[in-house]
């Protein structure tokens, strides 16, 4: 760790760690969700697409929504980071220029996945989308596997899982917040817990019932579980406490370990009782948190000149 | 039974696998004889899955905007170990000559006061830069890596085609493509002895590192690059990744006080050689081209200031224009006292009336190249074009004859290679990479052999839709294709007798008996 990584690999790590994240998470809620309208169509569908479409930060825009449009819109559409492809397809870019840093099975596992997208497309249009949507799963699952089993833990690894953490407490303030609007499609608590991958975790850490409380708080709260936010904030924090190691003996100046930090401390001492009343106030919380961490993050070590244009070399 | 090169039928060039239809050449046998079991489906089979393996691991280059792969074709190119020596004296004679050179322009300029080559050739040159004039680099080395393209004619003799001096590429594709052969067919390899070509990225480092300024203990190599929508790009990466180096844009560049810093995470890191893949008018906006955005402003400062080795150096396309290549037989005696081992193509320079009057009625009979084209481009083939566009050449021609030269066709030997009708000949070229670390020039063993995959094209080169072969140089015998080994480690002796544990519930661990056969 003794000599800095570039800044602009930094950066461009960071920000696979998220887009990986954002598809890995974004199929989840999606193939959860789907299957719930496809299992009731005797809801108010329309409504159900919107509210996730907003969730997830696509505008549904004024015509009549279905399934279809929100596969299109938030899975298949490689023309924004937002939706699945596009952020597989942002992150492939992004491996593309960071290969002399990542194993050549992390750069494999992202350009594999961007060419085969596709055809699982295909597929799915044929099967239905779960089998596009476990695709991704997958994928980001081998891609967080082998970055596990091949890279070093340097800064490199430092701001991969620091982009991985932001994203994931992000996606999970969204997938609770999911549950805040009225709609008839608000998802009940064990499908939260199904579309974090926590159903079973929870089950046997609580039992097979779906107390609200319990719920939200497993998935806010608990130390033990991975995708927790407290865990995740944890491990943010010791991300940023390697990267710049304070040595400061009151207080820390570091500004983007402050806003993680602050939050960590509120979740850990937040009585699981009152959790329900101030979930709303807690969510905005969070989406404000990860705004304010990567600010300060790129302020921080992501500083250099802006990108341009291209030549040839002959 | 039948085989694959029944129908083999060789074109009107040398042919590099056999000596006449049905007779193939002595170093071509195992090849042969690996090949011609294969049934045309299963060839296909292994070269869809080749090419499937470049996609996969993004083996490409960037044509148009879109990425491709570099196709590679199944069918080895072999040189057999009697010709590599050769080869390999040429090129490096080649290089020894174009460093003088190189030393001479922007030094004293003997040849020129002597003579031998005319001044205005590099005045006039695009690529003479008197930015670094009167500045000799640290060890004395311009052209730390070369690519010198040899073509074989007609009577087997190979020849010098052109000298790139400047950022010759396509040496990533001689390692994938060595890769990507010894997975497709590894019983191939394992009777033949064929030279490795791994060694490049270390030879590399180490003439990089050679280079750096004197004061430096511990040089800091990196690799420039424009960005990765360069065509190059791909290659750009492997090299940084096998050298362990930096692979840096512009824009991770700062100067100041004619020192050159990375831009990291941890605030500047000085660096010391940068082995740059930008072309000198892109390199540095404050000497050349001031819209450029993807070099470092102060670089070439930095370099004067004898803080930073630019690698090649910065005026380096004054050696390998296309005129002067017409003189590198004259500096190989001039400046190294010998004759050349491997000559040029018969060339004409238009400079001299008679000459250009002489070529002007042969236009329909010459091959004619813009000096400063790269990549096949601007090339006109005579026995090829028709009569307008030769009479637009011969307008250019007539306007600018300093910007031509004319050469005789040669008809580049051919090599069996797969299309969709079975094994056909193509054309191919080679181009070997030569790495200067200022007290020898090392000579990679073989190097890039493109293929012109379109059938009579004699334009070979990645941007024409050329595509490539595994280029083996056979050894003398199997010790000298090999590195040392190192003495083997002894195992504990008790390491052969214990079992590998088994456990689990129910199953009991290996407690007696349970030998692993």
């Amino acid at each position: 760790m003794s000599t800095g990584l570039l800044s602009r690999i930094a950066e461009t790590l960071f920000w696979i760690g998220r887009y990986v994240e954002r598809a890995d998470d974004t199929a989840r809620i999606l193939d959860v969700h789907l299957h719930r309208m496809l299992e009731e169509p005797s809801g108010d569908v329309d409504a159900g697409c919107r509210a996730l479409s907003a969730i997830l930060g696509v505008p549904p825009g004024d015509g009549r929504i279905d399934i279809g449009t929100v596969l299109s819109r938030l899975a298949y559409d490689d023309g924004t980071p937002s939706a699945i492809a596009g952020a597989l397809q942002a992150a492939r870019t992004g491996g593309r220029s960071v290969r002399e840093v990542i194993s050549t099975e992390m750069w494999e596992c992202l350009n594999v996945t961007w060419h085969e997208l596709d055809d699982r497309r295909r597929a799915a249009e044929r099967l239905g989308p779960h089998v596009f949507l476990r695709y991704v799963r997958e994928r980001a699952a081998l891609f967080s596997g082998l970055a596990d089993a091949t890279m070093s833990r340097d800064e490199g690894w430092h701001f991969l899982v620091l982009g991985r953490s932001v994203e994931r407490i992000d996606m999970t303030a969204r997938l609770l917040s999911l549950r805040m609007p009225s709609a008839s499609y608000a998802p009940d608590w064990s499908m939260l817990l199904r579309a974090s991958g926590a159903d079973e975790s929870y089950i046997r850490t609580h039992g097979g019932t779906g107390e609200p409380r319990l719920v939200a708080a497993f998935l806010l709260l608990d130390r033990l579980f991975p995708r927790s936010v407290l865990h995740v904030l944890t491990l943010a924090e010791d991300c940023l406490a390697v990267l710049d190691p304070d040595p400061a003996r009151a207080g820390f100046t570091d500004a983007a370990r402050r806003p993680i930090g602050r939050l960590r401390t509120r979740l850990e001492y937040t009585d699981a009782a009152q959790l329900l009343e101030q979930l709303p106030e807690l969510l905005t919380a969070l989406q404000h948190t990860c705004v304010r961490a990567t600010e300060a993050v790129a302020d921080k070590y992501f500083q250099y000149a802006l990108p341009v244009a291209w030549e040839q070399e002959g | 039974m039948a085989d694959i090169f029944d129908d083999y039928q060789p074109a009107a060039a040398w042919d590099e696998m056999f000596e006449r239809a049905g007779v193939p050449r002595a170093a071509y046998g195992p090849v042969l004889a690996a090949l011609q079991p294969l049934d045309p489906a299963e060839l296909r089979f292994r070269a869809d899955q080749l090419a499937r393996v470049f996609t996969d691991r993004g083996v490409t280059f960037d044509y148009a905007g879109e990425e491709r792969p570099f196709p590679l074709d199944l069918i080895p190119r072999v040189l057999d170990a009697l010709e590599w020596p050769t080869l390999e004296r040429g090129v490096r004679q080649r290089v020894l000559a174009l460093e003088s050179f190189l030393a001479d322009v922007y030094g004293p300029g003997e040849i020129f006061k002597d003579g031998l080559v005319p001044w205005r050739l590099i005045s006039t040159s695009a690529h003479f830069h008197r930015e670094v004039s009167g500045l000799t680099p640290p060890n004395g080395v311009r052209a730390h890596i070369s690519g010198i393209d040899l073509i074989r004619d007609e009577d087997g003799r190979f020849r010098v085609l052109e000298d790139n001096v400047r950022t010759p590429s396509g040496v990533s594709y001689v390692m994938e493509n060595r890769l990507a052969m010894t997975r497709t067919f590894p019983g191939l390899f394992a009777e033949q002895h064929v030279h490795p070509v791994d060694e490049y990225p270390a030879r590399l480092l180490a003439a990089l590192r050679a280079s750096a300024p004197r004061d430096v203990a511990d040089p800091v190599v990196a690799v420039l690059t424009p960005g990765v929508g360069n065509a190059a790009y791909f290659e750009h990466t492997l090299l940084a990744r096998l050298m362990g180096v930096e692979l840096v844009e512009g824009r991770d560049l700062i100067c100041a006080g004619n020192r050159v810093y990375i831009q990291t995470t941890q605030g500047r890191r000085p660096v010391h050689v940068i082995y740059r893949r930008i072309d000198d008018a892109y390199l540095d906006p404050l000497h050349f081209n001031g819209g450029s955005v993807i070099g470092c402003p102060g670089i070439v400062n930095a370099a004067r200031a004898g803080n930073l080795t630019i690698a090649n150096a910065v005026g380096n396309g004054v050696a390998d224009d296309k005129l002067i290549y017409t003189y590198v037989p004259e500096m190989i005696r001039y400046y190294l006292g010998e004759e050349p081992v491997l000559d040029n193509v018969e060339s004409y320079r238009l400079e001299d009336p008679d000459v250009i009057s002489w070529v002007l009625d042969r236009l329909d009979r010459l091959v004619l190249k813009p000096v400063d084209g790269a990549g096949g481009k601007g090339i006109v083939i005579g026995p090829h074009a028709d009569a307008a566009t030769l009479e637009a050449l011969r307008e250019t021609v007539v306007r600018d004859p300093r910007g031509w030269l004319a050469q005789r066709p040669v008809s580049l030997s051919t090599v069996p290679t797969l299309t969709d009708r079975g094994p056909a000949p193509r054309h191919v070229d080679l181009r070997p990479f030569a790495v200067n670390d200022g007290e020898d020039v090392w000579v990679l063993p073989g190097g890039l052999t493109r293929v012109a995959l379109p059938e009579g094209e004699l334009v070979v080169n990645s941007s024409q839709g050329g595509g490539s072969k595994d280029t083996w140089v056979l050894a003398a015998d199997r010790s000298s294709a090999q590195a040392p080994e190192d003495p083997p480690i002894p195992l504990p002796r008790t390491f052969a007798d214990v079992t590998v544990p088994q456990g689990g519930p129910g199953h009991g661990s290996t407690i007696e008996g349970a030998q692993q056969q």
